[in-house]
């Protein structure tokens, strides 16, 4: 091969490696940027009469998705509909009332300190209507997770189903399956992103129990916008 | 004798030798000792008092004034070489047409700048390792975590033991002598030396108190155990200093120094309060093999090796274990 026709398919060559290289890497950025950066949509509350209500329900496995064998928790909107997010927004300085429907099963807790229920207004909650502030989770059908918002100090065991029954499957479950209905409020703080989470390590087959759902935004945690 | 910079391109040179450069060196001394003493009356008077962590504790105080020892022995040795160097520049530097400033007879090694160079800065980082060591270790370990048992502790009988427990993603605290309630909020008495006793329940954590100057590493089986005595009322930041996960950094509170009487109040409304969650607590331990929910170093669940904390330090077995 002469040198000159050489020298030309080579850096001709060259380029179009380069190119393809280039390409690639802005490919695989764009890609890293959008899964990093992509997060579950937002549910917004707005407030009546000074206050907000707020319904979620965990379930054991969500059963569809990327990932349906993990537990989650879901919102449902305002609308009436569940939405597969653990984000969600309320106005500062509003009592929020919230309903969580809890159809998972239990067990001891790994420390029953999670086991008490606080910073809720009266440091106290309702399971199928009876009130109560500590969740003794080695007795009965134990707890399945946590509400919890560390920053402002709410945190409500959730009481689990009997696992020996026909548990839901998949989400939104039907109000036929065995569940717990746990209801508080509290008062939200000023405006700011603040972490919550479940804090009973429910993430089936991960190392302690806190990776995978525990440690995925939309599943076992999220985010309580506050404007 | 002073030297303009003309003659000395070909008289002086860095090796200093001679009467000539007597008085070079002894501007330059003088420069060196106006700025290092200014330097450090300006630090330890404007900036020292304000130096991280602050003066919360006796360790907090410990570690700050090692913080400004460090500064006023190591800044004056910066200057010492900026000092020298500058002098270097506009001193001797070649004129145009001069000769080559580097080479020559003047450039050789000077047996007395070397001796005293090396001696100086000998004794100095000798002083500071002699000293950095006896700092490290005092008051009763300097705030770090000794371990299950500290080689050195407070002369004190009257400590306030207090657990720290680190777990996925949130710290508790125990008291043992107030009935070993085990709450989200810490709030400790001044002028009381303070034990903690740090452990986890799942990964490593530290237990980074800031105003007090106290780190400790949580390790899961382990009491690590720090000590300290607050001596000014007020809050302090407590915070995770060991990635641990998706929400390490949202893992901090924030605790209160306050009178020792309101520390009893308020110890003693709160185990009244806690009684109940109290009751079902795992009795107090030093440390926990909370295997309930298979946190055994294995995988969730842990069916292999249930939980048995009875042989480890007599609590109950949780039902249906």
């Amino acid at each position: 091969m002469p040198w000159g026709y050489g020298d030309v398919v080579n850096k001709t060559g060259r380029a179009a490696l380069a190119g393809a290289l280039a390409l690639i890497a802005a490919g695989i950025v764009m890609f890293a940027f959008i899964n990093l950066m992509s997060q579950p949509g937002t549910v917004t509350f707005a407030a009546s009469n000074g206050q907000v209500n707020v319904t979620l329900q965990t379930v054991g496995s969500y059963g569809s998705g990327d990932h349906p064998t993990w537990v989650s928790y879901e919102i449902q909107t305002q609308g009436g509909t569940w939405q597969h997010t653990t984000i969600w927004q309320v106005p500062a300085r509003t009592q929020v009332n919230v309903t969580i429907l809890q159809y998972d099963s239990g067990s001891p807790l790994r420390n029953e300190q999670l086991g008490q229920v606080t910073g809720t207004v009266g440091d106290v909650a309702t399971l199928n209507g009876a009130t109560f502030s500590v969740n003794n989770s080695n007795v009965g059908n134990g707890v399945g997770h946590t509400f919890s918002i560390p920053a402002i100090g709410v945190s409500v065991p959730l009481a689990g189903v009997n696992g020996n029954d026909t548990l839901c499957g998949a989400a939104p479950c039907e109000p036929s399956s065995p569940h717990n209905v746990i209801k508080f409020s509290f008062m939200s703080p000023g405006p700011g992103n603040y972490p919550w989470q479940c804090f009973v390590p429910c993430g089936l087959g991960w190392l302690y129990g806190n990776g995978g759902p525990m440690g995925t935004v939309g599943y076992m945690g999220g985010f309580m916008k506050v404007v | 004798m002073t030297t303009s910079p003309k003659d000395t391109s070909e008289a002086a040179s860095p090796a200093l030798r001679g009467s000539d450069d007597a008085s070079h060196w002894w501007r330059i001394i003088a420069i060196w000792a106006v700025l290092s003493v200014a330097f450090d009356v300006v630090w330890l008077n404007v900036v020292g008092p304000h130096v991280p962590p602050g003066r919360m504790s006796d360790t907090a105080n410990g570690a700050a004034f090692d913080f400004n020892v460090l500064i006023v022995m190591a800044v004056p040795v910066m200057i010492a070489i900026w000092v020298y160097m500058v002098y270097a520049v506009v001193m001797w530097r070649a004129g145009r047409g001069g000769p080559d400033p580097i080479g020559g007879e003047r450039a050789r090694g000077n047996n007395r700048v070397v001796t005293g160079w090396i001696t100086i800065t000998t004794v100095v980082v000798l002083f500071l390792a002699g000293f950095g060591t006896y700092e490290l270790v005092q008051p009763e370990g300097a705030g770090g975590g000794q371990g299950p048992t500290p080689l050195w502790t407070p002369a004190s009988h009257n400590v306030l033991q207090v657990q720290v427990i680190g777990q996925q993603w949130k710290w508790t605290y125990r008291f043992p002598s107030f009935g070993g309630f085990e709450t989200n909020t810490l709030e400790i008495p001044d002028n009381t030396t303070i034990a903690f006793h740090v452990t986890s329940l799942d990964v490593i954590h530290s237990f980074w108190a800031y105003q007090l100057g106290v780190k400790a590493d949580a390790n899961p089986g382990q009491d690590n155990v720090a000590f300290t005595t607050p001596t000014q009322l007020g809050s302090f930041t407590v915070r995770c200093s060991e990635l641990c996960g998706l929400w390490h950094g949202s893992m901090f509170n924030t605790g209160r120094v306050v009178t020792p009487l309101a520390f009893n109040a308020w110890a003693t409304s709160t185990e009244h309060q806690l009684a109940a969650n109290t009751a079902v607590l795992a009795p107090f331990a030093y440390t926990y093999t909370p295997d309930a929910n298979g946190a055994d170093g294995g995988y969730y669940p842990d069916t292999a090796d249930p939980y048995s904390p009875v042989e480890q330090y007599g609590a109950t077995q949780p039902a249906g274990q």
